[in-house]
């Protein structure tokens, strides 16, 4: 199967769907790869490279994607303006197309796929699962830009983000205010405070909160109670009650922080302005807004997608295209979710697009020409199959508890049929042992208290040794032996002594010597 | 020498024999705990010699003995690796369950002077001194063939044991009313018959047992040798006997109830046998957990550790096995030399002797201060970049903490899975000694590799050397 990787022909756009690691991550699942001459440019990755690594470079554009059963690109096709012609139509009928296709605002576009034929699956629409972490593309996207916002933001910022005592005076911490604390919000968290800031975070989502805490950062809570995990893992939309607290903690924050890095995008709706005009005049002169959420509309009333703008004094930076300008580390791991999702396709001796395949499923945007998006909603059978699992595990749990109760009732029971049973038998005793034996009772019982008391004390790395050493001592018996080699030298009592003191013997000098041994390994 | 004099010199040994113990509470004084066990134990010995009365061809044949038993003891102790500690401390036991046999034997053959109105209080306690002696030394012999793996490992369940076990009690208490009830001198055949089926019921138990439970057996027998030194103490008028074990006893008594507890286990279970079958059948080997297992090699291992800043090592029986420590060691001080930080983390049944992983680590020179137990270790992982696990498997499962249908749930294990990445050693995918499929193989912070672990440690070590000397970041 003969895979193309086009150059992205998006103005500005640095990175591309696969890097030298890629190619050869796809040779390895039995695909030819070519891929457009200066492809990799943008993202430092020289033709050279590509061709080290099995790549074939192609320098026919037309050429590249007449040849290919499947095409791997990052953003969306469109108009290639060098040729004159859109992208979807440079794609072969029957053929595949992996890339990020966005197929909720692009409709013309899905029209123009489908009329070519043409399977595409959408990186956009990878189902966020467990097993899919993988190919997650947007995750991994998210996580670049969440990093390269803090580096925008330090850049534009005048001051140290790191506290520092020099001796020219003291310089205190940047404060970072991050909102949502989705995969760019903790990725923004970790990258302030790598570079020394002070950071705090607010989610609607409380669940989040031992993420945000595990990173490093403060949690700042909303006063009120109101959950705000949606479908998917994304944030819902609140209600209005706690939006009204929600400006007054946000108001409060604006007074204090120097940075504020946002994040709250719901999928498919315009972004939610949550820094409003009023909000960024308390800002310090001189602090920086760092809007993730600019494609949407941004979270800040000021923000101007893809520009960065001056407000009342501060920096509002809203680019939107955050992963491209990490364009190296964006193309190597988008290669290895893509590289991932072939592998789950089969490769490329079964390629193979499985509808059953719950991510091959929401990932499928067209299928040879028909539609496919959106994918059927699970959510029905899955909550089910929640409440089922939920159903099922509550009442093992309740029997669980149930036979710890019994099983301590009988524990009890016995505890005190045995305490019985040992009193009576001491009352026995006492009757009709005779004294001696009574005497030998007494350091029988109060040896093993003592022998209890200190062998709890004993560290467990050293519970070997102990053995030992218990061992060493139970030679003991050997005083046994020599207590009962009394008569004759043949006589049956003297050889058997002899043979319990040759045996416990062993065990004495045995025990000791390897005791010593192990505790002279035992060092600091 | 009087016998008074001899008493106070065994109160003085028993002092000794105590605070011998309480020395082995910290690594700093076991030593000195270990010379005064020592010298308890001469002192005793040569008082008891003084006091017997016995032929100069006696005390030639005595001495004889003692200087036979100690060479073949200390070349025992001087040779035994550190991997093959549980055997010689099994093997050790029989001996001292022998030896109680014998004197019991001895006893009932030559009461000496029993006192009158004892005889029959002496005669009961000769009959249990051998009972557990006997029990203890077949008991200890097999336990030394399975971890000498001489004998499978994989418990032998005959049909109906429980009852088996429970006709030869009845025998073995049958007996005793025979051996007790006669006046005269007691007949010695019902003591012998006893001591041949108190032998099976030892050698039936420790087959019985399946070989991850092999640390509560060692510490049973263990504390059986103390009780049979007591018995033997009761029988000969001894306290010093009774004492000491008492002692050892109790020490033995304890061992078992912290293994069975680290099993989450209760100790009737485990002396019952057959882990795994007591409710039914085996777990369906249907039931794979879900997720993939991604392998990885020693190079990436290496690569892994260098990048990491706080690494732990789970060491378990496969490491024993392998006798790996050494190179675990080396790989350790190579990582210790570049600042990261490195810890070793010991579930307390690691391995097949309480301790046994702690004597091996410090046997490669470890220091023990980074040896870490469970409880202070756990809260840990999340906060560890990479975790080692060599060669440990039931030790390490989720399922223990997740799964209420997994046969080990309940039992406390090292949660290595809550840090960033956990490598797991291992020969194979195949499951551990509780016969339970590891969910952790199959997280996605998993990665395996698989192979010997010596040899793997070997080539992680080889790696990390290599990639220091060309430090260039990939």
């Amino acid at each position: 199967m003969k895979v193309a990787i086009p150059r992205e022909v998006h103005p500005g756009e640095r990175r591309v769907a696969a890097t030298p690691s890629t190619v050869r991550k796809l040779k390895k699942l039995g695909y030819e790869v070519f891929i457009e001459a200066g492809a990799g440019a943008g993202a430092s990755f020289s033709d050279e490279r590509y061709a080290h690594d099995g790549a074939e470079i192609i320098t026919d554009v037309r050429q590249l994607w007449d040849q290919a059963d499947l095409v791997l690109k990052v953003l969306p096709p469109q108009f290639n303006p060098a040729l004159g012609v859109h992208e979807a139509d440079l794609l072969r009928e029957g053929k595949t197309l992996i890339s990020f296709i966005w197929p909720a605002k692009n409709k013309e576009l899905l029209e123009r796929m489908a009329a070519r034929k043409v399977t595409a699956l959408a990186m956009d629409q990878v189902p966020r699962i467990s097993r899919a972490q993988k190919i997650d593309a947007l995750s991994t996207m998210a996580n670049i830009a969440g990093y390269r916002a803090v580096i925008e933001a330090a850049s534009f910022y005048g001051r140290f983000f790191t506290g520092q005592m020099t001796a020219a005076g003291r310089v205190a911490p940047a404060r970072v205010f991050v909102i949502g604390a989705g995969v760019a919000g903790l990725a923004a968290i970790g990258a302030a405070r790598g570079l020394g800031a002070v950071v705090r975070a607010f989610d609607t989502r409380s669940v989040v909160k031992d993420q945000v805490k595990s990173m490093g950062a403060e949690f700042v809570e909303v006063d009120m109670k109101e959950e705000g995990e949606g479908h998917g893992g994304y944030a819902k939309e609140m209600s209005e009650s706690y939006h009204k607290a929600e400006v007054a903690m946000l108001t409060n924050q604006c007074r204090e922080v120097d940075i504020i890095i946002t994040t709250a995008l719901i999928p498919n709706r315009p972004a939610p302005v949550l820094i409003t005009e009023d909000m960024v005049k308390l800002l310090k002169k001189g602090s920086v807004i760092v809007d993730l959420a600019a494609e949407g509309g941004g979270n800040c009333e000021l923000t101007e997608p893809g520009e960065v703008v001056e407000r009342h004094g501060v920096t509002i930076v809203g680019f939107v295209d955050m992963p491209s300008r990490l364009a190296p580390t964006a193309s190597m791991l988008y290669g290895g979710n893509l590289a991932a999702l072939l592998a789950d396709l089969g490769g490329a001796e079964s390629f193979h697009v499985d509808l059953n395949d719950e991510v091959v499923r929401g990932a499928l945007v067209l299928h040879n020409g028909t539609l496919m998006w959106p994918p059927p909603r699970k959510e029905p059978a899955a909550a089910s199959t929640v409440a089922s699992a939920a159903a099922v595990a509550a009442p093992s749990a309740e029997s669980l508890a149930a036979l710890a109760a019994r099983k301590k009732r009988w524990a009890q029971a016995w505890t005190a049929v045995g305490g019985v049973l040992a009193a009576v038998a001491f009352i026995m005793l006492g009757l009709s042992a005779p004294p001696s034996f009574l005497g030998h009772l007494t350091v029988f019982i109060l040896a093993i208290v003592i022998g209890w008391q200190v062998v709890w004390n004993v560290t467990p790395a050293l519970h070997t040794p102990l053995m030992s050493v218990t061992n060493a001592i139970s030679g003991i018996i050997v005083i046994g032996g020599l207590l009962q080699m009394r008569g004759p030298l043949t006589s049956p009592a003297v050889i058997l002594g002899a043979v319990a003191i040759l045996v416990a013997m062993i065990n004495v000098v045995g025990g000791f010597t390897v005791t010593q041994r192990m505790l002279r390994m035992f060092q600091r | 020498m009087p016998t008074t004099l001899v008493t106070v010199i065994y109160i003085f040994s028993a002092v000794l024999f105590i605070l011998s113990l309480s020395g082995l509470s910290a690594q700093q004084s076991a030593r000195r705990g270990n010379l005064l066990g020592i010298v308890g134990m001469i002192v005793a010995v040569l008082a008891t010699a003084a006091t017997a009365y016995g032929t100069l061809g006696v005390a030639t044949l005595a001495t004889v003995a003692v200087l036979i038993g100690g060479v073949i003891g200390a070349m025992l102790a001087m040779r035994v690796a550190m991997t093959a500690m549980p055997q010689l401390v099994a093997i050790l036991h029989s001996f001292v369950g022998l030896a109680a046999v014998l004197v019991g034997v001895a006893g009932a053959i030559n009461p000496g002077a029993v006192r009158a109105g004892e005889a029959r209080i002496h005669e009961i306690e000769v009959f249990i001194g051998v009972f557990v002696g006997a029990i203890t030394f077949t008991g200890s012999v097999f336990a030394f063939g399975k971890l000498q793996e001489i004998l499978p490992s994989r418990p032998l369940l005959l049909p109906a044991r429980h009852w088996l076990n429970l006709i030869a009690l009845l025998a073995c208490i049958y007996l005793g009313v025979l051996f007790v009830g006669v006046a005269e001198l007691p007949p010695l055949m019902p003591l012998l018959v006893m001591t041949g089926i108190a032998g099976l019921i030892g050698i039936h138990m420790v087959v019985a047992i399946g070989g991850a439970d092999m640390p509560v057996v060692v510490s049973m027998l263990n504390s059986y040798s103390g009780w049979a030194a007591s018995a033997a103490g009761f029988m000969l008028d001894n306290d010093l006997l009774i004492v000491t074990g008492a002692l050892v006893g109790s020490s033995g008594a304890i061992l078992s109830y912290i293994m069975c507890r680290a099993m989450n286990r209760s100790f009737i279970s485990v002396i019952a046998g057959g882990f795994g079958t007591a409710g039914g059948a085996l777990p369906a080997a249907g039931t794979k957990p879900a997720g993939e297992v991604r392998s990885v090699t020693a190079v990436e291992t290496a690569r892994l550790l260098r990048d990491a800043k706080r690494v732990i090592v789970v060491p378990g029986y496969g490491m024993a096995v392998a006798s790996a420590q050494y190179m675990l060691w080396e790989v350790g001080q190579f990582l210790q030399e570049r600042g990261i930080e490195l810890r070793f983390a010991i579930h307390p049944v690691a391995g097949r002797l309480p301790g046994h992983m702690n004597v091996l680590l410090a046997e490669a020179r470890v220091p023990y201060d980074i040896v870490e137990e469970m409880e202070d270790v756990n809260p840990d992982f999340p906060d560890s970049d990479v975790v080692l696990v060599m060669g440990a498997n039931d030790i390490v499962n989720p399922g223990a903490l997740e799964d209420v249908a997994s046969p080990i749930y309940g039992m406390p294990v090292l949660e290595v899975w809550k840090a960033q990445t956990c490598i797991v050693m291992k020969r194979s995918m195949a499951s551990g000694y509780a016969g339970v499929d590891n969910p952790l193989f199959y997280k996605s912070n998993t990665l395996m590799l698989f192979g010997d672990a010596k040899k793997m440690v070997e080539e992680v070590l080889t790696a990390l050397r290599q990639g220091a000397a060309v430090a260039a970041p990939a």
